[in-house]
């Protein structure tokens, strides 16, 4: 059994990889894509394929470029070179498949919105400017606002909620979307121990109803884990594939740097700014 | 209630003055909600400055003040977003230098007439004792256009207030929905200059929506909350000038900050009673 299938049985109790649907198309299809801004490439030459009921983990120091590639699928940045398939189409295409949570929010010091307006707001894409919510919506919102376990916040003031209440309000939209890709810039920071349980479970649902989740992360231990591919990033792509092959200790060095200290030891640099989920992962320190 | 009612029952254009009054309140609540919350302030407020140079040159040339408005608006708008996109200058870098430009040259032009500042004040704090029921029409159209924007545009307004890059990826425009909020509020702008003038429709755009803004859970009621502060604020300054003699516009605008304060105030107070309450509960 590997990783992702421990995490999963760990979650839902029940042994087996959870089965994507029969449909196997493509969903997400990048040949030595160039991503970047203006006229600066991030990272050149990324090739993967993503399909249904499928996750990628993107792993990397900040300014590696996970963000840079997350807003170039759902259509912020446009490609630089190559290609980029975004259910067969050029990103920016599917604002009804695709749910995009930011790494930044910008819920300003006056927005006088309640929990569930946020929740709701996921619903949107959906409907475009006219069709009315219908119960089924509300349901959907009540629902998503239930797994994230804010549902007893519903009504309250989105800046009354701490930061982690309101990273699990965001989280709760992108569920509501019920989008067949799910797009997720650095979704548990900020959650607590249980918020990022919950999260795991309903990654987990969402990838046994079908849908592709890519994300980038930080946490290799377990959100990575439960990814069927890795992309390590590091404005380059260190390596790309199974998580269990591509989390070497030589491969996590390349991805977040070495330093070498005055009694010339090797440390993580992601170590020392206090990233503990790496310690695992951590190559043993050689001293010579 | 002789004093309060009578002023507008016997003096037609008092009446006219509170019509006119209570549909610029609508219009400024919904544009100033979106001011605030964007935090499209000091667009505003060039906005309103900076369609000077149009309504002096409408005046001068004998043509109405609203058609000059509405093409310094434009210019206006026109000038921010190029000057935004083409340089890296920030955004307020860009208004600024407009607003003062356009300002500087509304007063060079009005200086060429023969009576300069009576021109200037009227254009600058509005003449709303002396509306036409001409300019109620066009206030009660702009005023509906304003309306229709809203609730049409309600889903991309609300997600552009949120998050920008959602609206986006939600499939909303954000330069369109952008653009559409801009033009909104230079509506708002271009109407409401003749009531409360240039200088002070900028009060109005923002003292009622953020007293909406301590009190309202939801964007709703921040707007409903707006108009009613600015139909209070005309009404209340409308009286004030009637009994006191004093500049009618100047008397409106002051309301409505003294109501934002008082607003802010008695939040605060209260507020602090929570807080004290939940902590000799818990202490």
């Amino acid at each position: 059994m590997d990783n992702r299938e421990k995490i999963a049985t760990l979650l839902t109790g029940v042994t087996g990889v959870p089965v994507p649907t029969a449909n196997d198309t493509i969903y997400i299809k990048a040949e030595h894509l160039n991503v970047g801004y203006a006229n600066e490439v991030v990272v050149a030459d990324i090739s993967f394929e993503l399909g249904p009921g499928k996750a990628l983990a993107l792993i990397g120091t900040n300014g590696s470029g996970k963000s840079t590639l997350l807003k170039t699928i759902v259509g912020l940045l446009p490609p630089m070179e190559g290609q980029l398939l975004v259910f067969g189409m050029p990103p920016g295409n599917n604002h009804t498949r695709i749910a995009y949570l930011g790494q930044f929010h910008h819920a300003g010091f006056v927005l006088p919105l309640r929990a569930i307006d946020v929740v709701r707001m996921g619903r949107f894409p959906l409907h475009g400017l006219w069709k009315r919510m219908s119960r089924e919506d509300d349901e959907i919102v009540l629902s998503a606002m239930h797994t994230m376990g804010i549902e007893k916040l519903a009504d309250s003031p989105l800046l009354s909620l701490s930061g982690g209440q309101q990273q699990r309000t965001y989280l709760a939209q992108v569920l509501a979307h019920q989008a067949d890709l799910l797009v997720l810039d650095e979704p548990t920071s900020g959650l607590d121990a249980g918020g990022r349980e919950l999260y795991l479970h309903a990654i987990n649902d969402e990838l046994c109803r079908g849908a592709s989740v890519i994300m980038a992360t930080h946490d290799i231990k377990e959100e990575a884990a439960l990814c069927h591919q890795v992309m390590l990033l590091a404005r380059r792509v260190v390596a790309i594939g199974a998580p269990n092959e591509v989390l070497t200790p030589d491969a996590l060095l390349q991805t977040f740097g070495i330093v070498i200290g005055g009694e010339q030891k090797l440390q993580v640099l992601e170590c020392l700014h206090g990233h503990d989920n790496l310690k695992g992962f951590e190559p043993k320190k050689e001293a010579h | 209630m002789d004093v309060l009612i009578t002023p507008f029952l016997s003096n037609s254009f008092m009446l006219q003055a509170l019509i006119a009054g209570v549909l610029v309140s609508i219009a400024c609540a919904i544009a100033g909600t979106f001011v605030i919350l964007r935090g499209l302030a000091f667009i505003g407020d060039a906005l309103a400055h900076g369609v000077l140079p149009g309504i002096a040159v409408a005046i001068l040339a004998g043509f109405p003040g609203i058609i000059g408005a509405a093409i310094g608006a434009t210019f206006m708008i026109g000038g921010i977003t190029l000057i935004t996109q083409r340089s890296r200058l920030s955004s307020d870098t860009a208004i600024g230098l407009l607003f003062i430009g356009m300002l500087s040259l509304g007063v060079v032009i009005v200086s060429r007439s023969s009576s300069f500042s009576g021109d200037l004040t009227r254009i600058l704090f509005g003449e709303i004792l002396g509306i036409s029921i001409q300019s109620i029409l066009i206030q009660l159209v702009a005023t509906a256009v304003i309306i229709t924007i809203a609730i049409v545009c309600a889903r991309p307004f609300l997600l552009l207030s949120f998050d920008p890059e959602q609206a986006e990826v939600a499939g909303f425009s954000v330069r369109l929905y952008h653009n559409i909020m801009l033009f909104m509020i230079a509506i708002t702008v271009v109407v409401s200059f003749q009531t409360v003038g240039t200088l002070l429709v900028f009060g109005l755009l923002i003292a009622p929506a953020g007293a909406g803004a301590l009190l309202a859970r939801r964007i709703e009621a921040m707007i409903a909350w707006a108009m009613l502060f600015g139909g209070l604020s005309m009404y209340i300054g409308l009286l004030i000038s009637y009994h006191f003699n004093l500049a009618a516009g100047a008397a409106i605008i002051l309301v409505a900050i003294v109501i934002f304060f008082l607003v802010f105030i008695l939040q605060n107070i209260r507020n602090r009673r929570i807080t004290l309450h939940q902590e000799v509960k818990h202490g």
